[in-house]
């Protein structure tokens, strides 16, 4: 009778405990849907772009990526998003920067970053209307400028570049404005406090504190605005000239699947596209390490 | 010794005040600190001694009254300006910037000259302690080291006057002890006039010069320790200063500097600390330590002990009154909960003060 | 920051505000023309238009056929919301109380499709989505939406979890509370508002995702947005008030949600998920 209880003792743990011990256990196992609908609907899907991108309808493997670098009305989307995307970027995270600094101070800040989520939460599409006639030669912005004599012409900004940009204003300031106005609250204000009382002026404040410790926050919030204006879309083809200076790469890629129904090309098209951003935003990120990334807050308490 | 200390006599507030909206947060406030004074401001949280310090260093404007170092005037000065030495109750130590880094900082918004600016850093690395951590980011140090970079930091651009900020608050009972021992070694080597903000009255008793106990934006004492601790002027300074009995009664007379209250029909007779109305309420304030377990008598109250605590040398208790006073004695005798006893203390150790307005 | 009296500092703020007002300015003078429009009866080349009426609305209702239009937006978005809800909370849980080799791996995996915008990998995306016949269908839509639905769920919900004390959890189990019982009673009223939260900010993303529902949406399976892209698309063939009269449709479709999603939520988290923390 006793002796039924040794093997018990002898064996080792159990495949459940040994499993459960690396973490692996039932409560574990509720990832497991998330994740292999995100394998089906994002992986596969890319991992098959990529595939199908080296099948092109005639040619070698690589003759997408052969046309698309050889065709000027293809390759030369690239810069043209580009010109688009990295200016309106930079001038939005400029403007964002003194901004987030200023609004840290208020005590109501509710209704700012309200008013600010709106054109986030309508979206491309109606922000391209609204411009549309917002902007247009009858709209109140020329009217205005013309009442008040700075202009005797109304300015052309819809149907070309500047309509594309002010689009790209309009959703993506508040945006980075946001992200920014996040990193700025998350320094512990007593850092600055303790610089001013050493001796730093305004300027020197913002030069050796805020600057280094901000550096990493506003390399992601790039990284995110510049994603964003790179793969504009509607307000593209409704503002601007989708068939001349704001051909970017999303209509390339769209009228590659939607127009010309060549789901090859359109992959390899996306993929390009995929890696200009992935590009620039690893070599955003990557210089990052040349700057503090730990807590912003005066160190451990 | 190269950390040398600016030559000035005194900081004076001058009818300083602070509003916060209709809030005043500091009110009418007059004080000056002489050179190589070390300054404690006591008092509960809220009571405007953390609105003093920010006003005194610039980063709160004074909404009323000026500040001034002997002849010139500072309130007016951005924070910048003003070069006096903090030290933060977080530290506030720059994450980004190694030690040698965050003490020479102040020096080198200063522009001063790279070889004195290390030479003075070295200085102040051996003032406190911290030869050997120069290379090291803060997060990578201890809290009793953070402390010190954060004093070497402020005291290392000579400045006339330093304010600390709850400086141990952060830091565990036994680093508490260590580091005030070594602000006050600092403070001898170095004698830099400190004003110290703290709610703390051990912390005040065992650094201070002079203490000041603020309450509600407004001084209600300054003086010595030894002052302070034997003679508080208030009631609520007495209740600081551990004067832990507050016994509510009624004056009988008051003559001589004594006074004699009816305290649930006893007459308990002790020093008056200030005006007092035959008739009017009144307080007897008494320590603990003074009041002690006794024959029924003058000045002896009977009352039911409610729980007993051994401390090692003796016993702390708590015991209530028939008419609901609160009382806490020390006694070398273990008493039994429940038991009937008188406690009493001495004339002299019995300080009586008006009701608080 | 300490704030600074001097004239320099005072011209400072006041460049700032001004660049502030101007945007706001611009920002609800676009929204008011679009508002506008849709009540003019004629508007061409005057400040404000000869005339008002609130017939464009019919038109644009009949037109486009809004109402079915409508029902198909909230269908999906419903879809949506409860499909993300369920598969993002379950894996946020698993992702914030266990620690097993793979999850940063995992969490990556879940992060990408939030940075990667949704035209890069909606057309490879689209293009499975063809071959297998989903697209066009309203479950193709509902599949594609919730690409980056579903993870924003998960990364909102892990560190609400995190911040739900285990032990809680553990004291339910030592007062006897099986799984379900604790899930009821202990887990559902401590998530709820995180939770809530969560699926208010999936519901207003969803109704303004644009670029998947346009990849993969058919003629009966388009959202309101999209249907407002192709009658702005079109534009001269319809009049421009009755395409302004729809942007307002949708435009109050979205805000009545984000009115309700911002007592719940703070607006900077529908952009980022920092936490707001006091400046003092």
């Amino acid at each position: 009778m006793h002796q039924a209880l040794v093997p018990t003792i002898i064996h080792g743990p159990s495949l459940r405990q040994r499993l459960a011990a690396r973490g692996f256990d039932s409560v574990t196992l509720l990832v497991l849907p998330a994740a292999i609908f995100s394998l089906c609907l994002f992986v596969y899907p890319f991992a098959f772009g990529l595939v199908l991108s080296f099948e092109p309808k005639s040619g070698g493997w690589l003759a997408n990526y052969e046309r698309f670098f050889a065709d000027s009305f293809l390759y030369e989307t690239i810069a043209k998003t580009l010109w688009l995307a990295v200016p309106v970027t930079l001038l939005n995270l400029v403007l964002a920067v003194p901004v987030a600094f200023r609004v840290r101070l208020m005590r109501h800040q509710r209704l700012l970053t309200t008013i600010l989520v709106l054109p986030i939460t309508l979206g491309t599409v109606l922000v391209a209307e609204g411009l549309l006639n917002y902007l247009g030669p009858q709209g109140w912005l020329n009217r205005t400028l013309m009442t008040f004599g700075l202009i005797s012409q109304p300015l052309k900004l819809v149907h070309n570049y500047w309509g594309v940009f002010a689009s790209l204003v309009i959703t993506g300031f508040p945006f980075t404005f946001l992200l920014t106005l996040s990193y700025v609250t998350g320094i512990d204000p007593a850092l600055e406090q303790a610089a001013a009382t050493l001796g730093a002026s305004a300027s020197q404040r913002f030069r050796h504190i805020y600057l280094p410790l901000l550096m990493p926050g506003f390399a992601i919030t790039f990284c995110l605005s510049f994603v964003q204006a790179f793969s504009v879309f509607p307000s593209a083809v409704l503002l601007g000239a989708p068939a001349g200076p704001t051909r970017v790469i999303s209509i390339a890629a769209y009228q590659a699947a939607f127009e010309e129904y060549d789901y090859s090309m359109a992959s390899a098209i996306a993929m390009i596209m995929g890696f200009v951003q992935l590009a620039i935003v690893v070599g955003v990120l990557a210089s990052r390490g040349l700057f503090y990334r730990g807590p912003a807050s005066g160190a451990k308490g | 010794m190269t950390i040398a200390l600016s030559q000035f006599d005194e900081v004076r507030l001058d009818h300083v005040s602070r509003d916060f909206g209709a809030l005043n947060a500091l009110r009418d406030i007059n004080l000056t600190i002489r050179r190589r004074e070390f300054i404690a401001l006591l008092g509960p949280s809220g009571c405007g001694k953390s609105t003093t310090l920010n006003c005194i260093a610039g980063l709160l404007p004074v909404t009323g009254g000026a500040i001034w170092l002997d002849k010139s005037r500072v309130d007016t000065l951005r924070p910048e300006e003003r070069g006096f030495g903090m030290v933060f109750q977080n530290y506030a130590l720059f994450p980004h910037l190694n030690v040698r880094q965050n003490i020479g900082f102040g020096l080198k918004m200063r522009g001063t000259p790279k070889a004195e600016m290390e030479r003075k850093v070295d200085e102040a690395l051996r003032l406190v302690r911290l030869q050997g951590q120069e290379n090291k980011l803060p997060g990578q140090l201890s809290g009793g080291q953070q402390q010190r970079v954060a004093i070497a930091r402020a005291i290392v651009i000579e400045p006339p006057l330093v304010l600390m900020d709850e400086p141990l608050s952060n830091l565990d009972a036994k680093l508490r002890l260590e580091m005030r021992a070594e602000i006050r070694r600092i403070h001898n080597e170095l004698g830099a006039t400190t004003i110290y903000v703290t709610h703390d009255q051990d912390e005040a008793l065992s650094l201070a010069d002079r203490i000041v106990v603020l309450r509600d934006g407004v001084i209600r004492q300054v003086g010595t320790p030894k002052e302070l601790y034997e003679a508080p002027a208030h009631l609520d300074v007495a209740d600081f200063m551990g004067f832990r009995n507050k016994l509510k009664g009624r004056v009988l007379s008051h003559e001589n500097g004594r006074a004699v209250i009816d305290v649930e029909g006893a007459k308990v007779s002790g020093i008056a600390r200030e005006k007092l109305a035959v008739g009017a309420p009144a307080f007897a304030a008494i320590r603990p330590d003074d009041l002690v377990a006794g024959e029924p008598g003058p000045n002896a109250l009977a009352v039911t002990v409610d729980t007993i605590e051994y401390r090692g040398r003796e016993f702390v208790g708590t015991a209530r009154s028939a008419g609901g006073l609160d009382f806490v004695f020390r006694s070398h005798l273990a008493v039994e909960p429940g038991a009937a006893i008188h406690l009493r203390a001495g004339d002299e150790r019995i300080l009586v003060f008006a009701e608080p307005a | 920051m300490i704030r600074d009296t001097t004239l320099g500092a005072k011209l400072w703020a006041a460049a700032i505000w001004a660049l502030v007002g101007f945007f706001v300015l611009n920002l609800f003078a676009m929204i008011g023309t679009v508002v506008t429009s849709s009540f003019a009866t004629r508007w061409l080349g005057t400040w404000l238009p000869i005339g008002w009426t609130t017939r464009w609305y019919d038109s644009a209702w009949s037109e486009f056929q809004l109402g079915d239009v409508l029902i198909v937006t909230f269908q999906v978005v419903g879809a949506v919301v409860l499909i993300s809800g369920v598969l993002g909370v379950t894996a946020a849980y698993a992702l914030a109380r266990r620690d097993f080799p793979g999850k940063r791996l995992l969490v990556l995996l879940f992060l990408l499709p939030l940075l990667i915008p949704p035209i890069t990998f909606g057309i490879p995306l689209a293009t499975v989505l063809y071959r297998t016949g989903l697209a066009g269908t309203f479950w193709g839509v509902v599949a594609a939406n919730l690409v980056p639905t579903v993870p924003f769920v998960i990364l909102v919900m892990i560190p609400f979890i995190e911040q739900i004390d285990p032990k809680i959890e553990a004291a339910a189990r030592v007062f006897g509370a099986n799984t379900f019982k604790l899930f009821v009673h202990v887990l559902m009223p401590l998530l709820l508002p995180g939770i809530l939260a969560a699926l208010l900010l999936v519901l207003v993303r969803t109704i303004a995702m644009f670029e998947l529902t346009f990849l993969v949406a058919g003629p009966t399976s388009q959202t309101l947005v999209v249907a407002l892209y192709y009658a702005v698309f079109a534009a001269g063939v319809r009049a421009v008030q009755s395409i302004d009269a729809m942007a307002v449709i949708y435009m109050v479709t979205t805000l009545i949600w984000l009115i309700i999603a911002l007592r719940f939520v703070n607006p900077t988290q529908i952009v980022t998920r920092a936490k707001q923390q006091p400046a003092h």
